[in-house]
């Protein structure tokens, strides 16, 4: 269940979209950021990295807003966004519940 | 509010001389926990520190007693503690970390007889070994053994030099005898006292590695706070303190903190003589027990036997040198030391076999007496 | 939008030892989330990163001051908390966190966390807790449940935990919490509180060791970040009696004390410093 309510103002309010890095290498594929991304954004790639793990990809480009929590909850300083100043949308309710 | 440093002359014991003397060699700070003999260190540089800019704290234990001076070191701050025998026991650990991460520091032992609580207001010199070897894993120390309240003031200084100039913990060996013993100190002016701080981290601070040994194989210091970004660790690590688990790793690193003191020995080691130039038999002594065999050399001369003492002031290292030099021409050697044997069998590996070693020990509680020292010299040669 | 791993940087990374990046930390370990946690605090909370010191012990949690880009003291099993105490007073100047395990600060270090508590020395200290001893490859220790497989406790262990913020919280400490990595921007904001605290802050993380706890107890990490987030409870000003860990009936986060107190070392200006000396320091 989804408890919360929508603000009177979030058709104005600009969410920010992010651009997710990924540095591959340090990644050893916990999939904690696949796990906890709020917009499902990630997804654990097919390739290995040089040190045999399955690093996260970015499945739904565009759908990042930018809200770091893969950047923080990451043990290997392995992923982060940035904002996307080229794009910004308007806010939508978050479709999962996160601590 | 006193000086730093009590210019003039005192009658005071050797505990309280050795506070004196740390603190005319700068030190700053003393981590301490309560054990008799060494007590009265504390409660004297208790009263002193906080009065000349300083900070006493007593610990939880002697473990944190002595990290917490490693702490203050790496904090720039000359620091000391001070116990005895069970108190090393607990210290040594943290012993074995100053030494690993080249940090200076004074340990203070006022030992009494052991093993365990043993005799805890009665003196010994049970610990020699305990001090050279007590840490885990091979390392080289330094420990010197004062033999009176006005040397335990010098010697503290010195013990702050060579702390500081070699990057290691140094032991003031000493016994309840002399800490206990009330004397006539002199303490200089404070311009006469000659001290030395560890060598200054400089250069380019990305560049620094806090582990690149000077020319006389010890490495410039950075301090906490200064800038460096250094890691210190009592892993193995290489020169930029960073853990190195490797063989060769360990190698290089036990090169430096074994070779710095090795190389350096003629700077390191002290010694004293009486009446050696034309000896037959050395006596070779330290701390109280030094002071018995004075009184045996004296007397042994009367009756027309050429004794004459070699007083060790370093202990360790031991000046395995100069008693293979004496191995070469002299009859014998007496050992004399409140124990069952310890630095006498230093005595015997250095002579090499050249001369035969004798002990006169006991196993702590008393000191050795004179005629126990004469009658050995008469009977073993 | 392309990920990417060539010439980025993570926002950290100047303040780790990049060069020794990847850490040790096993796949599943929230050691480095706390670690992580801690220099986002550490940035945010605008105190002297050039006078910041970091501290650790012996064990995982304990390598944490090898990965950070300060000055920086790898120390003895259990001595972190002494070895702080000295840098501390030895120059007040300094701001020391100490970041360490369980097993270290608690077992073999227990003695020195109350005493550094009850003086109150000036001093964070982040406990990672993750339930047994990591590094040695999961013996139990003075934080795993009653019941816990670990290697020492085949069937079980026989003994109860610590509940580390009562022990805190009766030692003296001036801040209290606990957090998992899980919720990873309150503990962030907690470090920074800790930090900023005068005094003796202490913060616990829970966090997951999927590789020697969890293999034996069948919890993977995503299991016990599961249990974080549906076993817990946030109850600020919880009293601390009431935080036993059993994720059976839940467990209770939160920060738990925030009190300002006569610091260790303001105690001893006052008490043993001459009077005249203080005045002194006053006017230059």
């Amino acid at each position: 269940m989804v408890l919360w309510r929508v603000p009177l103002d979030s058709e104005e309010i600009q969410t920010t979209i992010g651009i997710v890095h990924i540095l591959e290498d340090r990644c050893k594929g916990c999939g904690f950021c696949i796990e906890f991304c709020p917009r499902q954004v990630l997804q654990f790639s097919k390739r290995f990295n040089t040190k045999g793990y399955h690093p996260p990809s970015v499945v739904k480009p565009g759908e990042c807003v930018n809200c770091h929590y893969c950047e923080i909850i990451c043990p290997e300083f392995a992923i982060y966004s940035v904002e996307d100043l080229t794009q910004s949308g308007h806010a939508a309710g978050p479709e999962t519940e996160v601590s | 509010m006193k000086p730093a440093v009590l210019t003039g002359a005192h009658f005071m014991t050797g505990d309280v001389a050795c506070a004196e003397g740390a603190l005319a060699a700068g030190c700053r700070f003393f981590g301490g926990y309560p054990i008799t003999p060494a007590t009265e260190i504390a409660e004297h540089i208790s009263g002193r520190l906080p009065q000349v800019g300083g900070t006493f704290i007593q610990m939880e234990d002697e473990i944190a007693a002595m990290a917490s001076i490693v702490g203050a070191s790496c904090a720039g701050v000359k620091s000391m503690t001070a116990t005895s025998g069970p108190g090393l026991s607990l210290m040594l650990e943290n012993i074995g970390l100053a030494v690993c991460t080249e940090t200076p520091c004074v340990v203070v032992n006022v030992q009494r007889a052991g093993p365990s609580t043993g005799l805890p207001t009665l003196g010994a010199q049970g610990d020699m070994m305990q001090a050279r070897w007590g840490s885990h894993g091979h390392y080289e120390i330094i420990a010197l053994a004062p033999a009176s309240p006005q040397e335990i003031f010098y010697q503290t200084i010195e013990a702050f030099n060579l702390s500081e100039t070699y990057r290691v913990p140094v032991l003031i060996m000493t016994d309840e005898m002399i800490g206990h013993l009330s004397e006539r100190v002199v303490i200089p002016e404070a311009k006469a006292i000659h001290t030395v701080s560890r060598p200054k981290a400089r250069g380019r601070k990305d560049r620094f590695k806090p582990f690149a040994p000077g020319p006389n194989g010890v490495a410039p210091m950075a301090i906490a706070g200064e800038g460096y970004h250094i890691h210190v660790t009592g892993l193995t690590h290489d020169e930029r303190g960073y853990p190195d688990m490797t063989v060769e790793g360990q190698e290089v690193m036990m090169s430096r903190i074994v070779g710095k003191i090795r190389n350096n020995l003629k700077d390191i080691i002290r010694t004293d003589s009486y009446l050696l130039d034309d000896a037959e038999i050395v006596i070779v002594s330290y701390g109280v027990s030094s002071r018995t065999s004075l009184a045996a050399v004296d007397e042994a001369r009367a009756q027309g036997i050429k004794a004459g003492l070699f007083r060790l002031i370093t202990v360790w290292p031991f000046p395995e040198e100069e008693i293979r030099k004496l191995a070469a021409r002299v009859k014998g050697f007496v050992t004399v030391e409140l124990n069952l044997g310890q630095i006498h069998l230093e005595v015997e590996r250095s002579a090499g076999g050249l001369a035969p070693c004798v002990l006169v020990g006991h196993a702590g509680g008393t000191i050795i007496t004179p005629d126990r020292v004469l009658k050995t010299l008469k009977e073993a040669f | 939008m392309t990920p990417t791993n060539k010439s980025i940087n993570h926002p950290l990374d100047d303040l780790l030892r990049t060069d020794r990046i990847p850490h040790i930390w096993c796949p599943g370990c929230g050691i480095g989330t706390a670690f992580a946690a801690c220099l986002t605090a550490m940035k945010a909370s605008g105190i002297d990163l050039e006078k910041t010191v970091m501290v650790s012990g012996i064990g995982c949690s304990g390598r944490g001051a090898g990965y950070v880009m300060l000055d920086s003291y790898h120390t003895t099993h259990g001595r972190a908390i002494p070895f702080a105490t000295g840098l501390k007073l030895a120059n007040p100047e300094l701001n020391v966190v100490v970041f360490s395990g369980d097993g270290d600060l608690f077992a073999i270090g227990g003695n020195h966390f109350i005493h550094g508590a009850r003086r109150n020395v000036d001093i964070t200290v982040v406990c990672v807790n993750n339930l047994n001893y990591g590094m040695t490859g999961g013996q139990v220790a003075a934080t795993t449940p009653l019941g816990a497989k670990t290697t020492t406790t085949p069937v079980g262990n026989p003994d109860g935990p610590f509940n580390l913020p009562l022990m805190a919280y009766a030692a003296g400490a001036s801040y209290v919490s606990r957090w998992t990595i899980l919720h990873t921007r309150d503990m962030t904001e907690s470090i920074k509180d800790a930090l900023l605290n005068r005094g003796f802050a202490f913060v616990e993380v829970l966090s997951p060791c999927p590789v020697n706890f969890g293999r034996r107890n069948k919890e993977k990490a995503l299991d016990s970040l599961r249990l974080y987030q549906e076993k817990t409870i946030i109850k600020n000003d919880a009293h601390p009696s009431e935080l036993d860990i059993d994720f059976e009936r839940g467990v209770t986060l939160g920060k738990f004390v925030d009190i300002e107190r006569p610091t260790c070392i303001d105690r001893y200006d006052a008490t043993c410093r001459p009077p005249e000396m203080l005045e002194e320091e006053k006017a230059a």
